[in-house]
């Protein structure tokens, strides 16, 4: 089951504002780190708004996620800048490394990989971002040596 | 903040701290963009302060918006002296207090160098600012966007003054049109022209826009201007909103963006302290308030109409045209809707005047302002080249002086890499060859080309990349984007992005050319918004300008480019002095071979990561393709 009382207080925080429904469902998703089915019935009962106008939001824009993510999010940019400086053969040996492809997680539940359009940090491609960190101007080479800062357990950093 | 309760008394305020503001100060800029942020800035800008404070020096440290030259950040300007360090790191900070700042010293390894190990000392002599002409940018390196104060002592606020004090909203509607001001953000709608019509929609309300989506993957000109000086947006915007006649605004900004939503939200609050934002704007009875919307991700979204669905809480989807926006926007009502660089071009004009506005740019615009591209534009320059980042310049600009004077050429020139094409335009832009580098930049010349200005980014192309790979990109791009409403677009992008996907596995096909002809011209006519009927553009002009490339990889399997992996072998040749570095660093064991013994590469192995020929130092490993494969590899 999951706790809604984050969820009950995002909305409170939108004074039941039905306008502010794509806000409220980014909060969610910054808190749970995706949006849990559980999450969006009670944005449903709570804004008085249809399923489906939920259910088609949260569909439509990339950013949401309906599964529930890693521990860490790997970001890899996609954008043109990053692309052109190498961005596919980063995120091949990401997947390679992983053993998982884009959107997947992986089996212990570590890691989340994902790409994004651009994070407009575009002289710095190709770029990765981990859990919001920028890793900028990164080679094939040094994607291990990344990642593995992310691997360390809490305190021993 | 002490409130401003009329035009004047706003004024008073502005001379006060213009006054208050020492040119000869000593100050020490540190860029605190994201760029900068994410090679360490954040922490440097605090060691400075700390280490500062215990010398008890009288220095304010200043941490500014992006300066644009991101890629040789952290930077930091000393003023006044202007002196300019690149990639600084904490433990410089003594040495630049000691020598630099107390003696007068310079510190090489800190100055900036070109490709020819030139040596600039100011930030304004390096190549890559000494063409731009900053007029958006002007304050970004000099103020701290958290700071109300930085801003109205450098004139903040002044052109909403005057404005209030001193004209109708008419006056400046006309002003706008006068001025030649085109939109910013793609389409290069005349601003002035739009304003009028907002202005004359009927409506009991009227709403106000500015797109901060900038969903070009590539662009980062309205993140860095949000960013690095919030309240010049909002100026524009207070003053658009008084033309136009709305009392409610958004800003739509994408939610990849955090540092631009949170210095505009508290340049939102400052202004509302100041009297500019709110109920009676300065005593006037105008009133005015700005919401923030932050954007789902969603490349269509920042269309118009996408747009306004998106802010009343539904689908991204565009609709068609007309009614447009001006008449039918936000919640039914007449809406204006501008880009972020638009808006922060509106003070300036305000302030230093019409006359001064058109001296710049291409064209004659006294009679319309479709008649030429006036004032600056900021490019997002980025790809193979030296020196990358953001740079403002007059419109009617060479390429070529962007590419190679303020870009320093391509990268990797002396390893033989040459220039094969500059992409403008986004997504849905084109591929300029090198015979048109002296054509001049402005939104009428690019589109003449096959291509367009589009939001600004500006994509460099060296000879290693692959013109149907570029296409490919773009194709999936905008396939992954469409919203699927409209047939042409949806179906259109499907069928281009299977053939070009064969075609850079090799598989393509001699008829396949005229297919992707044939559906760039339905889409083109038949789509229902403009990422539609734009986006066979990145195909058309790589077929137009780079129709060989295409043909090799269908008939011989060539990549050009070298890029295409399935049509690509990497391969050790006799350079090869036994270093042992592509060895150690392939990731997957391919190569072997002794110290001081020829390499060998198992093509079994090889995932083709480029790992290797980056390393090497020797130029010992070649990239084959088409029927070298079988000549050298017997494949
Ligand atoms: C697919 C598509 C994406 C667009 N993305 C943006 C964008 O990210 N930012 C922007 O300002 N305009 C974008 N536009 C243009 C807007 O529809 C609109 O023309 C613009 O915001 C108007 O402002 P301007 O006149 O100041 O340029 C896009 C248009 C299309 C068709
Ligand atoms: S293209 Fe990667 S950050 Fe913009």
């Amino acid at each position: 089951m999951v706790d809604l009382t984050a969820v009950d207080k995002i909305i409170e925080g939108y004074h039941g504002d039905k306008t502010a429904i794509l806000a409220i469902l980014q909060d969610i998703q910054a808190v749970y780190n995706y949006l849990p089915r559980e999450a969006m019935m009670r944005v449903v009962e709570k804004l008085q708004v249809s399923t489906t106008q939920v259910s088609s939001l949260a569909t439509f824009f990339h950013a949401f996620s309906l599964k529930p993510r890693g521990k860490n999010i790997v970001t890899v940019c996609m954008g043109t800048a990053c692309h052109v400086r190498g961005a596919p053969r980063v995120l091949d040996e990401i997947e390679r490394q992983m053993g998982v492809k884009n959107q997947e997680t992986t089996p212990d539940g570590l890691f989340t990989v994902e790409t994004v359009n651009c994070v407009g940090a575009c002289a710095l491609g190709p770029l990765v971002m981990v859990n919001g960190n920028y890793h900028g101007n990164i080679a094939t080479s040094e994607v291990t040596e990344v990642l593995d800062q992310y691997r360390k357990p809490a305190g021993q950093a | 903040m002490e409130k401003a309760t009329t035009p004047q008394a706003l004024l008073q305020i502005i001379e006060k701290h213009e006054k208050a503001r020492d040119p000869n100060a000593v100050r020490i800029s540190v860029c605190g963009g994201t760029g900068c942020k994410a090679s360490g800035a954040g922490p440097l800008i605090e060691a400075f302060r700390k280490e500062i404070a215990d010398r008890k020096l009288d220095v304010e440290v200043i941490s500014t918006g992006c300066h644009g030259f991101c890629e040789r950040g952290p930077l930091v300007v000393l003023h006044p002296t202007g002196v300019f360090y690149q990639k600084v790191k904490i433990k410089d900070i003594p040495e630049i207090l000691e020598k630099t700042l107390d003696k007068g010293e310079l510190i090489p390894r800190l100055q900036y160098r070109d490709e020819n190990r030139q040596v600039y000392v100011k930030e304004k002599e390096v190549p890559f600012y000494k063409d731009q002409e900053r007029i958006v940018f002007a304050m970004n390196g000099h103020i701290d966007p958290t700071r109300l104060d930085h801003y109205l002592s450098m004139q903040g606020y002044r052109a909403l003054a005057t404005v209030l004090a001193k004209h109708k909203p008419e006056e400046i509607v006309e002003m706008v049109i006068k001025s030649g001001l085109r939109g910013r953000g793609g389409g290069g709608f005349p601003t002035g022209l739009k304003w009028k019509f907002t202005r004359e929609a009927e409506g009991d309300k009227k709403y106000l826009i500015c797109n901060a989506d900038e969903g070009d993957p590539g662009a980062f000109m309205d993140r860095s201007v949000l960013e690095g000086n919030p309240h010049l947006v909002l100026e524009g915007m207070i003053i658009g909103a008084f033309a136009v006649g709305a009392s409610e605004g958004y800003v739509y900004v994408r939610n990849e963006y955090p540092m631009a939503i949170e210095h505009l939200q508290l340049a939102i609050t400052q202004a509302r302290e100041l009297g500019v934002l709110g109920q009676n704007i300065l005593g006037t009875g105008f009133s005015f308030d700005v919401k923030i919307n932050r954007g789902g991700g969603a490349f269509v979204c920042g269309e118009e109409t996408a747009l306004i669905a998106s802010i009343e809480g539904r689908r991204g989807m565009p609709r068609t045209r007309p009614p447009f926006p001006a008449k039918k926007g936000l919640w039914g009502k007449p809406t204006d809707i501008n880009n972020v660089e638009t808006w922060a071009n509106v003070p300036y004009i305000i302030n230093r005047g019409v006359d001064w506005f058109t001296s710049i740019g291409t064209g004659d615009v006294s009679k319309s302002p479709f008649g030429g591209s006036k004032g600056t534009k900021i490019f997002s320059l980025v790809g193979k080249v030296n020196n990358t980042g953001l740079v403002e310049v007059p419109m009617g600009i060479p390429l070529r002086k962007i590419v190679f004077d303020i870009g320093g050429g391509i990268k990797g020139a002396k390893k033989g890499r040459t220039f094969k094409a500059v992409q403008t335009g986004g997504p849905s832009g084109g591929c300029i060859p090198d015979k048109y580098l002296d054509h001049p930049v402005d939104f009428d010349e690019l589109s003449k080309l096959g291509s367009m200005m589009g939001s600004g980014g500006m994509i460099v192309m060296d000879d290693h990349t692959c013109m149907v790979e570029v296409a490919r990109y773009f194709v999936d791009f905008l396939k992954e984007e469409s919203c699927g409403k409209c047939t042409p677009c949806r179906e259109g992008l499907r069928r281009m992005s299977e053939i070009l996907n064969r075609m850079v596995r090799g598989q393509g096909r001699t008829e396949d050319l005229a297919v992707l002809e044939d559906l760039g011209a339905v889409m083109k006519d038949a789509s229902l918004c403009q990422l539609g009927s734009t986006a066979a553009n990145p195909v058309l002009s790589t077929l137009q300008y780079f129709r060989s490339e295409y043909e090799n990889h269908i008939a011989t399997g060539l990549c050009d480019g070298r890029q295409c992996i399935d049509l690509i072998r990497y391969h050790i040749t006799d350079a090869c002095t036994g270093c042992t570095i592509c060895a150690k660093k392939c990731p997957t064991q391919a190569i072997t071979g002794e110290n001081k013994q020829l390499h060998v590469l198992d093509q079994s192995k090889c995932v083709r990561c480029g790992v290797c020929y980056d390393a090497c130092n020797f130029n010992a490993i070649s990239i084959l393709s088409g029927t070298e494969i079988r000549e050298k590899l017997g494949e």
